[in-house]
Parts: C-alpha cells; structure tokens; sequence
C-alpha cells in the first residue's frame, strides 16, 4: 500500500510540476488552469517549452542557479572544516562519553530549525551580540555588516547543517580500527602523516555522506537566505519561493523546479552510490 | 584511548559552544524587559505573558499539534509497511522505482516536494485546509521512518521470525507477536521523528495550507521576517527547554535500560 | 560385531519416518543438495555430519519447510511434504542461534507454539510446566533470555522446540556455543530426553565426536551427497571410502596395488620394504588399487621387531603429547609418515620412545580396512 501512496503522492505530482512547466502562464484565480479533469490527453497537448525559454533569458534565474551553487559549495566545504574536528574528537573520545557526545550532536536536531536560524538574527545583526563583543574586546572599530550578506548565510548553513556532517564522519571513525594508527606510527609515521595518510582515507566514505548531506539540501535552502541573506544574496530556493508566492507564476515556478532538480539528480546518484559502496564494505 | 589530546578537547568545546550558545543566547534575551537585543533592562518573564494571550500564536500551536499528531502516526504504519517490503520483499517488479521515491523526498529541497504536492491538490481538485497539510506531512514523514525502520530491520535476527514460523505462527503472526516488539524502538524513533519534522516544518506547510490553515512555523516567519521578536524569543526558549528535557530524558532512560540488560547478562552467566 | 538393538533400517517391514526421494536443490546455479535419497526411521537419533556448505544446513531447512526441493519428493509419515509451510508441520526445529524471543519470559517462550495451537489453558500450563522440569528449568520460568545463562538458553530452545510434541525434531548444531564439559553433560541429556520422549530426533554438525557420541546412526555428506549412512560404528571402523576414513578421526592410508594372497586376505605394496596384509570383505582384483585404513590405535609401537603381520620400521619424527594418549608421528624408509597412538601408561620422563629413536610400527590384519575409493 505504501506503493500506492508514494506513486500518487510523489511521482504523480512530480509530473504535473513538468507539465505545468510547460504550459502558458494563466491570468485567472486559481493561476494553473488545466486540471486533471480534462484528461492527461489535454495537458499533453499543451506541452510547449516557453517558460523554460523564458528561465533562459531573463539572467536572474542563471545567476541564482550559479550563485546556489557555489553557496552550497563553499558552506560544504566550511561544514567539512568544522564538523571533521569534531567528529575526530568524538571518535576519540572515552567509550563512556559518547552516548552523550551524541546526544548532545543530535540534540539542537531535534529543536526548531527555524528557531535555531532565527538566533542568529539577533547575533549577527549590526547592534547585535557578535559586533557588540568585538566592539568591546576593541577588535574592531566600526561594527561589521554580516546580517543580509552571504557570509551570514554561509554561517546559518553551516551552524544547522553541520551535525549532518558530523554523523556520518563521525561513524566512519567509530569503526576504525586504531591498531591502524599505531602500525603506522610502529613502522615511522608521524601523528600528522598517519592521519593524512590513513585517518582521512578511511573516513573517505563519511566525508562524502556528509558533504552530500550538506550541499544536496543546501543548494535548494530557502529559509537560511531569507532570513539571514540580504536581496543581494540569490538562492533558487529563495526565488522558487518568491516566484510562486509573491509573483503569482506558478508555471515559471515550476519551471525553476524542474531545472533545479536536474541540477541535483546527479549529486543524489553519486550520494546513493556511495550510500551502496558504504553498505558493501561493511558486509 | 582513555584521555583527549588538547586539541581534540578544544575541538569538542568549541564545537559544542558554537552549536549551543546562538540557543542560550535566546533563552537568556527571552527574560529581557527590553524588546531590543541590544540592551538588557532586567530580568523580565513578561514576554512569555504576552506570548499565551497571543490568540494566533495559540491557535496556530494547536493546528500544528494536531497535524504532527495524526500524520506521524500514519506516516509511522506506512512508513513500517515501506520499510518491511524494502528490506523483505526481495526482487519485485518496480523495486528500483519505489526504493527511489522513498529516499528522495529526503535529499530533495523542500521547496519542490511541497511544490509538487501542491500541484497535486489542485489537480484532483482538493480544498486546501489542515488536510492538505496532514497529506503532505504524511507523504515525506512517511519516507523518513521507512529510513529509520528499515535499518533496524536489516540487522534484525531472521531465525526469531522463522522459529516463531515453525512454532505454529502465521507469516502475520510472526510480524505481529515477535518482530514488532523486537523492533518497536525503532518504530517509536521514527514516529518521533515524523512528530519533529512535521512541528517543524515551514516550506511545506506553506505550500500545501489553504486561507483556514495556518501553522506555528508559519506564524513564527511571519514574525521574524520583520526582524527580532521577543515574544518569539519566549516562544523558541519553550520549545528548546521542552525538547532538551525530552531528549536528556530519553537518552537517560535507554542508557539506564541498557546498563541494566548487561548487568543482568553478567550476573546470569556467573551464576550458572 | 554386537547388533544393537534399536535397528529400524534393517527391518524390510519398517516404514520411514521421513523419506527423501531423489532429491535435488539448486540455489540458482549452484547446486547445493544432489540427487538424494535417504530414509530414517521413528526414534532415530540421526545426524547429518559434514563440512561447511556439504548441504546439511539445506537438508534440515527443507524438513522444517523453509526451503523447498527444486527437483525430487520428500514425504513425512508417507505424506508428501513438499508445499505445506513451516507453521502446518508436525516438525520443530531448535536453532543455532537458539533463536528465544528476547521480550517473552522463558514461560511465554515455551508456550508459544502451544498457543498457536490454541491449547487450551490449564492443558497448555500442565505441558509447560513439564517441559521446564525435563529441562530442569523451573526456577527461571519467570526470567527473560539475557538474564539466564547460555547452557541455560540452550535448554530453554529445547524445551520450545518439544513443547508441541512433534513428530520430528531437527537440531541445528545445537551444541556448537558450548564449551567442552558443558557440552559433553548436554549431549547425555539430549541423548536421555530423546529416548524418553520417543521422539526423531535429526542432529546437523560438523563435530564428529558430537555425531558419533549420540547418534543412533550417522549420515555423512559431502557436497550435497551422502557418502556413507550407517551406525557410528560401522562409519568409524567400516568406512566405505577414504573421504569417511579421514573425517572421522584420525587415519592412516597405504595405498598400492592389491594382491590376493589367501580367502578374503590381500597383500598390498605400498612401496616399503615389504607390502602389508590385510583381510577384506570387500573383494579386488589382482593389480587393482587399494587404500589400506588403519586407525592409528591400532597400531602398536615398539623398539624391537615384533611378532606381528604387519611390522615396518621407522624413525620417530615427532611426538604429540594429549595428557592421555601420546600420538607418535613415525617416519617410514620411503617417506611416508605413519601416526600411531599410544595411551600414557607410564609417565613421560619414564617413556620409552623419543625424538630421532628408530622404532617399529606393528598391526594385525584385521585391524585396517581395505578401501578402493
């Protein structure tokens, strides 16, 4: 019965979303017109590409797309700086800690995300906490503007994604065996050149479960820009939003739907494969 | 390894710190009479007053409540029934397609799952109110407890299903009388999950509400879009203490649940 | 040779409890059970012996209904079983893995089967009440299956698996957690609750100590074939091929072209100094190749040459001492080693042989069995 559930839920809308992509912007109350009523022969026909046309000449869907891109990456990359330490920490951490280690890690899950990013409003913002402790410790002389940039979305991305990060890395170091590290060091291995060459290499697997778990959803954040970045900060989740609600186009929305999932379906590919190679190892 | 190197200790603190403190910061602005973050005027408890005469914010928390309610429970039974034909269903036609549909909503952004569901209610024609919400929180929820049942079901001991087949048991029998307790934690972890994720959820709800419906989350953006409230400083402090007491709670009992069991696995193997 | 007096499968009139009829089971395109055929009889203790994937494990999963043959008949009390499912069999089977439900107490865990059946309550309380006391469990009715101890558990499978008072009851290597002492008393119980209950009892294992210390007969398999089916006896001093001869403990093979040389006696030429004798029921001809096996307890060692049929001279190699026994490794002129068993009548620092002493290996011929396979 699940089957049936997701096939109409899931799939089924999925194709309306192409279709409407597709079709004529309407003027009317309820904007998308052809209802299923009329019969998949009707909308079929009215299959025709124009708001995708539309998506490619107007620059401000291209730089969203871009600028999705590289915000998602660059957060990755900075939850991958942050959260590895941490998870190293945990791994190495004595058996008895762990249980609350993790506990802790998963804890703010659990708390409203939008709650959690909301925090940051008042710490980021120029009279907020951030530029009021810098100003009085006399690091800086003017207060910094990080609220409504990029920089405070990179921060709101990787403060609610890093636990993502650090589960996965965290587990790939759990298992590893630590007579590994001291074979390593038996046979003339620094600290330093034992992790390189064997801690990372064998947290291989966690590292790219994490990234994906951080730029797959990142790339389609809408909550983080809204609220942390300014109208200089494009997000396509951000846009979608807007397009949809405060410009009425649903079918340009879906459009930017459409695209946007192509976008991702290769990342989530490579993220299942490397979900499957993690299963195989282990067996 | 019985002791952390400093850096490892700096690591955890600082990560720890980082994760914590934007939290506490909150609690601590939720008990300050002034309105701006900026200056603390004393300690004040008037924000949480103003938050309960809140007649939306009220209403709005009571919407939210039922939905989480009733769609994590069904999304908990379908999520189970997903993850069983998963992991024991071998070959079947189509396997490929449904395994795909259950793992995606988790990867997709929210933005294009609630976009499509929306699509759907206007296709065949759906008023849109607190059961549209209901649906859609069902439909991804649904997805994340198949994840969370299905793993624990994969490591779970086949030779207690089929000696509970070759006891008399109907192949219904043996899933309801053996494999459900067994797997009941895992269960329950994924109906909490299902509860959190739909309390949670803003972009979804957005989507799929109708004029009626209107969900905390959505009040809560409402209100933040404008910048720093402090009602909703009171509001999050709430949720964040009510969940910190749940999940230490939680966490405290499964510990003590398990040092018991391997207390008592000692004690018997000494005694025999 | 005593016959023993429980002995089903040489009476013409006996009916098989179960019965395999040329069958054959393919896991895709590996072939696990082989063209087999097999009859055991009620009140057997039978064991299927043999190495990993021989197809035993495969065997005992078809009686109990899990697998089903892809080729050939099985029956039950002359019925064919091959579709009925695992739950609709007069068969229990006690797990490896024990297999007990952890959130059921030991009461409820042996109960279980009686309620599927719909027993009725004060029946089904007297039966469980009488399964704790076979199994001298009484006191841990009440407890859950992490609070018992191991022997303890595997006491608690059996008791489960005999609460419905089945025809058959399959054993899956039901003593292979155990440690050694605990495993012996375990396999006098078993052998005891088999024959007071009356019931078939079907035991897989890859211990051969297990299988020829409780079973009534010994069916061993390599894969997916039954080499040999006879009682324990016969298996360990009448083997059929060297395959047998060489699972079960330990054994010597001389192996050279036969000779007769008298009624039922061979000669053959191992390539020593002399060829050996021995007699045979089994006939060959003249140039034929045969495999002489000797079990290295029958043969005797001794530092001068002994009035014995067969007597070779050789070099001790080496000494495997076990506490009880001394088994002494003798190296022959052309190379072959020939092991020879000893008890420790005499303390070691009084014994006789040691390294490097040249000695003479000697048995009767009678003592070995002449093989042609």
């Amino acid at each position: 019965m699940p089957y049936f559930w997701l096939l109409a839920l899931f799939l089924i809308p999925f194709l309306i979303v192409f279709k409407i992509s597709l079709s004529d912007a309407a003027l009317a109350i309820p904007p998308y017109m052809p209802t299923m009523k009329e019969g998949l022969g009707a909308m079929l026909s009215q299959l025709d590409f124009e708001n995708f046309v539309f998506l490619t000449e107007d620059d401000l869907y291209w730089k969203a797309y871009l600028s999705s891109l590289k915000i998602a990456f660059i957060s990755t990359v900075f939850a991958l700086l942050v959260g590895y330490p941490i998870a190293y920490a945990m791994a190495r951490a004595p058996t008895e800690w762990r249980a609350t280690l993790m506990m802790l890690i998963i804890l703010p899950f659990w708390t409203s995300f939008l709650i959690r990013v909301y925090a940051w409003v008042g710490i980021l913002s120029t009279e907020g906490l951030l530029n009021r402790f810098l100003l009085w410790i006399g690091i800086i002389g003017d207060p910094l503007i990080i609220l409504n940039t990029s920089t405070a979305v990179y921060i709101g991305i990787v403060y609610t994604y890093v636990p993502f990060m650090i589960l996965p890395i965290y587990a790939a170091l759990e298992r590893l065996d630590e007579s590994l590290i001291e074979a390593a060091e038996d046979l003339g291995c620094s600290r330093m050149k034992a992790f390189w060459l064997i801690t990372i290499p064998l947290s291989k697997g966690g590292i790219i479960a994490g990234c994906f778990l951080v730029f797959i959803p990142a790339l389609g954040e809408f909550v983080i820009p809204s609220l942390l970045g300014g109208s200089g900060t494009l997000m396509i989740g951000k846009v979608l939003f807007e397009e949809f609600f405060s410009n009425r186009d649903w079918p340009v929305a879906s459009a930017v739907a459409v695209i946007l999932l192509i976008i991702l379906i290769i990342p989530i590919i490579l993220f299942q494969r490397n979900e499957q190679r993690q299963q195989e190892a282990e067996q | 390894m019985n002791r952390l190197s400093p850096f490892n200790v700096v690591s955890l603190t600082f990560g720890f710190a980082f994760l914590y403190l934007p939290m506490l910061i909150l609690v601590i602005y939720s008990f300050n009479k002034s309105k701006l973050v900026t200056v603390w005027a004393g300690f004040s408890t008037k924000w949480y007053g103003e938050l309960f005469r809140n007649e939306a914010f009220l209403d709005a928390a009571w919407v939210t409540l039922k939905v989480a309610v009733i769609s994590s429970s069904i999304a908990t039974v379908l999520g189970t029934m997903a993850a069983y034909t998963l992991v024991r269903g071998g070959r079947f036609f189509g396997r490929t397609l449904f395994s795909g549909m259950i793992y995606a909503p988790l990867v997709m952004p929210e933005v294009i799952t609630g976009l499509s569901l929306l699509l759907l209610f206007i296709g065949i024609g759906m008023d849109r109110g607190v059961m549209t919400i209901v649906l859609a929180h069902t439909t991804f929820s649904m997805c994340f407890v198949s994840v969370v049942v299905s793993s624990r079901l994969a490591t779970f001991d086949r030779s207690l299903e089929e000696a509970a087949l070759d006891l008399g048991a109907s192949p219904f029998q043996a899933f309801r009388l053996v494999t459900l307790p067994i797997i009941a934690p895992a269960v329950v972890a994924g109906w909490l999950l299902a509860f959190t994720l739909s309390l949670d959820d803003l972009v979804i709800a957005s989507f799929a509400t109708g004029p009626s419906a209107t969900t905390l989350p959505m009040k809560i953006w409402s209100s933040v879009r404008l910048g720093v409230s402090p009602e909703i400083n009171a509001l999050s402090s709430i949720l964040i203490g009510l969940v910190s007491i749940g999940v230490i709670c939680a966490s405290l009992v499964s510990k003590r649940h398990t040092l018991r069991i391997q207390r008592e696995e000692r004690a018997a193997e000494r005694a025999a | 040779m005593v016959e023993t007096v429980f002995a089903p499968w040489e009476d013409p009139n006996a009916s098989p409890l179960i019965s395999f009829k040329n069958v054959t089971k393919r896991f895709g395109s590996f072939v696990a059970i082989d063209d087999l055929t097999l009859d055991i009889y009620e009140q057997e203790f039978f064991a299927l012996l043999g190495p990993s994937g021989c197809g035993k494990t495969t065997m005992m999963r078809m009686l109990a209904g899990f697998e089903n043959p892809s080729e050939g008949s099985m029956s039950l009390s002359g019925q064919d079983i091959a579709g009925i499912p695992p739950n609709k069999r007069a068969v229990n089977m006690m797990f490896q893995s024990y297999a007990l439900f952890p959130h059921l107490s030991v009461w409820e865990n042996i109960a279980f089967g009686l309620r599927r059946d719909g027993v009725a309550k004060d029946v089904l309380s007297a039966r469980v009440d009488e399964m704790l006391k076979l199994t001298r469990l009484e006191k841990f009715a009440r407890r859950k299956p992490h609070q018992i101890s191991g022997g303890q558990r595997q006491r608690v499978a059996l008791a489960r698996s005999l609460a419905k008072a089945p025809k058959l009851l399959l054993l899956d290597e039901p003593l292979g957690a155990l440690d050694k002492k605990l495993r012996q008393d375990t396999q006098f119980e078993l052998m005891d609750i088999q024959e007071k209950t009356g019931t078939t009892f079907v035991i897989v294992t890859h211990d051969q100590e297990e299988a020829m210390t409780v079973a009534s007969r010994v069916a061993v398999m390599d894969e997916g074939r039954i080499v040999q089916v006879a009682t324990p006896q016969k298996i360990y001093e009448a083997p059929d091929s060297i395959y047998v001869a060489d699972f079960i403990g330990d054994v010597n093979i001389l192996t050279g072209p036969v000779k007769a040389t008298g009624d039922d006696t061979y000669s053959v030429d191992y390539g020593g100094e002399a060829p050996v004798i021995a007699t045979s029921e089994r006939s060959f001809s003249d140039g034929q190749i045969g495999h002489l096996a000797i079990r290295p307890e029958k043969i005797a060692i001794h530092s001068d040459r002994p009035a014995a049929p067969n007597a070779v001279q050789g070099k001790v190699l080496d000494i495997a001492y076990l506490g009880n026994l001394s088994t002494y490794y003798v190296e022959l002129p052309n190379g072959k080693i020939i092991k020879a068993q000893t008890a420790n009548t005499r303390r070691i620092s009084r014994r006789a042989f040691t390294w490097e002493d040249p000695v003479w290996v000697s048995w009767s011929a009678t003592a070995g069995v002449l093989l042609d396979q």
